[in-house]
């Protein structure tokens, strides 16, 4: 689906400063009702199935049902991503279950240097070589087309 | 109708859009604007940390060279895009992106992102020019590059784009860009000396193969809506190649990857009746001569294969998994153990295929049954998108490379547009096809230094006129007051003889485009009549974008998604009607013109409209070879 709220699960984030579902999606699908506090995704039929709203509830309170126009229904596939991997845990629908773990990140989140610590080659703005060039190259100079 | 507030914001440099090609534009414009004293702003109209095309995650690095490993050389990366594209790329902006990407990569590596690497220490290739990864958090830690070089109080987040504004004394250079927050009633207003447009290509253009609830499940992200071609032409930069649309070949519905199958595990595809039709076909593509001869041979050529098996009535095609599978664990060498334990890690190979990006390919083998090992799966040729980073090039006429760049392609700074001060990369630079995330993002960083470089020689503070932003002001929340107005018209609001909205918009452009200018439908073919009656229609849904209605922030973004769709369709109709050959069979067939015409269409076809006359002007542009 389309990703959906499990009501039961859902608390509308109200401990935290935003509503997580709203604040990911790319699609600006997800939506809180602030009467009955829980999040909906409002249209569905514009969801891409990019589990971004999945990953990130804190009560894992959303799930995806298949898009109802070429799936057959039963299977599912369940994501728990930590801070290193993240497992999938996939269901068929003939009841066999598969699991898999795969690494995600290498560094810390939020410690991202953005130029590393590639050296400046050169400070001229009209050079072509970039921030971090050649260094990041791997090379001493940037390539020119062979004539 | 609520009020809006209306936010200026004065900066040196503003990025539209937060995709790879605007987050390596604000890592490069970050390091050189402060150094130099200038400011640099980002606006996405989603959280940049899961935005444009890499939200979910990708399993793979579609472009990188290796030239300090001596694997490959940008020439070499320029023969095989050219050959790919029918010989029809600027090859000083392929080869400009060859020569960086390299770093770009080196630098994701730094930043965090799991690439696989052999018991020496050395990646571990997909193909010639792809790298395999743990992709899931590709975007994640690109984004945070991004928003660690240009500081959070730089960003403006859930903030949609509708226009760009002109210099009043310069009506072709550039002043700044006008959008609204989808959150707050906040209308913002960006004054800025250059802009780069990096806000993506386009989806549902054309009616997708699923109409239902699936109609989300583009293999292109559904929140790509043309904005970057839209916006660039309305003020009246040039375009390049629009008629190159992207078809791509996918595992049927989910549109899971099918690259990993090719490339990595040998896979074959086969016909209805096991045929492997790139033999079968061998003999059919020798009419697009010398393209076909070439290895690998080009991917519109690969895609009319098969889709001359489909319409002939040979279909399904499947992609051979079980039997790839088992070659691979049958040829590792060792005990029936070692062979045992091989099968089990191209299994996991294959679902991490679809768990780092189609998550809804792996839901649709499970709701299925299909054991990859087990059974093969079913393959299809999409619905077409727009896309200047993949095995397609539609996009903007910009500047190349000043050391390299023959004089026909260069006016001074790299990926600026016609339009002085505008530039654009990844998605939005046409003609140069197959830069995927990590070219997008090299090609960022290109026009993200030239950019500031192009601010140090323009120092003047762009000249708005006021009167102009209320104009836009109005004209941006026009559809929240239409439907203001006539909602109770009717007992449902859906049904109103005085709007149309968003939605419904949509589904007129998509059955036009579909139809008549090439869809699934018709198997990608059209004619001239075909496409003269598809500009009549699209004529009167343009006159009918007067009358959008939106009920609430949410759908104001969709209606001005779907009004920036609309002039992604019409400039791509313009292109298809003036490109009188077939070059691209297996993307694009004109029916009256079903050859290639290597004498009179070996060319680039550009156009522009003018925003003073309100017309479009085609032209030709010379393909200029930079490499043997």
């Amino acid at each position: 689906m389309p990703s959906y709220v499990i009501t039961e699960k859902c608390d509308g984030c109200k401990a935290l400063q935003r509503t997580a579902c709203q604040y990911i999606c790319p699609n600006d699908l997800m939506v809180l009702d602030k009467e009955k506090m829980k999040a909906y995704n409002r249209e569905p039929e514009m969801c891409w199935e990019c589990y971004s709203c999945v990953k990130i509830c804190p009560q894992q309170a959303i799930d995806v049902r298949s898009y109802a126009d070429f799936v057959p229904l039963g299977a599912s596939v369940t994501p728990m991503r930590g801070s290193q991997d993240i497992m999938w845990t996939v269901k068929f629908r003939n009841g066999t279950i598969k699991r898999f773990k795969f690494p995600i990140r290498t560094t810390a989140e939020g410690e991202v240097k953005p130029y590393a610590d590639y050296k400046t080659g050169t400070e001229d703005l009209k050079s072509p070589l970039l921030a971090t060039e050649p260094d990041s190259l791997g090379l001493k100079e940037l390539c020119v087309p062979k004539k | 109708m609520d009020n809006f507030e209306t936010i200026e914001v004065n900066t040196d440099l503003l990025i539209v859009g937060g995709g790879m090609a605007a987050c390596g534009a604000a890592v490069e414009a970050s390091y050189w604007a402060k150094k130099n004293g200038l400011k640099v702003t980002l606006v996405d109209k989603a959280a940049m940390e899961r935005s444009g095309a890499v939200a979910m995650g990708l399993s793979a690095i579609n472009t990188y060279i290796g030239i300090k490993d001596g694997a490959n050389t940008p020439e070499d990366f320029v023969r095989y895009v050219r050959n790919d594209q029918m010989g029809t790329v600027r090859e000083d902006l392929v080869y400009d992106v060859a020569r960086h990407v390299d770093s770009t990569v080196h630098l994701f590596e730094k930043w965090g992102l799991p690439i696989w690497k052999d018991e020496k220490g050395n990646y571990v290739h997909e193909g010639r020019w792809q790298l395999m990864i743990n992709g899931e958090s590709y975007k994640v830690i690109v984004a945070e590059a991004a928003k660690n070089a240009l500081g959070m109080d730089n960003i403006y987040e859930r903030v949609f784009i509708v226009n760009l504004l002109t210099d009043e004394k310069n009506p072709n250079k550039i002043a700044g860009a006008v959008g609204f927050s989808v959150r707050e009633n906040k209308f913002y207003v960006f004054k800025a000396k250059a802009v780069i447009v990096a806000a993506g290509g386009a989806v549902h253009i054309f009616r997708p193969r699923s109409t239902g609830e699936g109609l989300g499940r583009a293999w292109y992200p559904p929140w790509n809506s043309g904005s970057s071609y839209a916006t660039m032409l309305q003020v009246g930069a040039e375009m390049t190649q629009m008629e190159s649309r992207f078809i791509p070949t996918r595992f049927k519905d989910g549109y899971g990857p099918v690259g990993a199958w090719f490339l990595l595990f040998k896979s074959r595809a086969t016909n209805a009746f096991g045929e492997d039709y790139l033999q079968t076909q061998a003999e059919e593509i020798k009419k697009w001569e010398p393209y076909a001869s070439a290895k690998p041979v080009p991917t519109p050529l690969r895609n009319h294969q098969m889709i001359k098996e489909l319409v002939e009535g040979r279909g399904p095609v499947y992609m051979r998994t079980e039997e790839a599978i088992k070659k691979l664990a049958e040829s590792t060498p060792g005990t029936d153990k070692d062979k045992k334990k091989k099968l089990k890690e191209l299994e996991a190979e294959a679902w991490e295929d679809f768990l780092d990006m189609t998550i809804t390919q792996a839901g649709l083998w499970a709701a299925q049954n299909i054991a990859p090992e087990e059974k093969p799966s079913e393959i299809m040729a999409s619905e077409p998108y727009f896309i200047g980073s993949h095995a397609s090039c539609a996009g903007a006429w910009v500047s190349g490379p000043a050391d390299i760049a023959p004089k026909e392609y260069n006016w001074g700074y790299n990926r600026m547009t016609t339009v002085e001060g505008l530039f654009t990369a990844g998605d939005g630079v046409g003609a140069s096809a197959h830069k995927f995330s990590s070219g997008s993002c090299t090609e960022g960083r290109i026009a993200g230094k030239a950019a500031i470089a192009y601010i140090k020689d323009h120092p003047e503070a762009p000249n708005v006129n006021p009167k102009k932003i209320e104009e836009l002001k109005e004209k941006t929340y026009k559809p929240l007051k239409i439907f203001e107005q006539y909602k109770n018209v009717s007992s449902d609001p859906n049904i109103n003889p005085n709007y149309i909205r968003p939605k419904m918009f949509l589904f007129r452009l998509n059955k036009i485009m579909d139809e008549y200018v090439g869809g699934t439908s018709m198997w990608y073919t059209t004619n001239k009549p075909m496409l003269e009656r598809g500009l009549e229609l699209l004529t009167f849904l343009k006159e009918d974008a007067e009358k959008l209605g939106a009920e609430n922030l949410h759908e104001l973004m969709r209606a001005w998604e779907n009004y920036h769709r609309l002039w992604t369709a019409e400039v791509h109709l313009r292109h298809v009607m003036f490109r009188e050959e077939t070059r691209y069979p297996g993307y694009l067939y004109r029916s009256d013109f079903p050859k290639i015409d290597e004498a009179n269409w070996k060319v680039f076809v550009n156009s522009r409209w003018d925003p003073q006359t309100g017309t479009w002007q085609m032209s030709k542009k010379p393909v200029i070879k930079i490499v043997d």
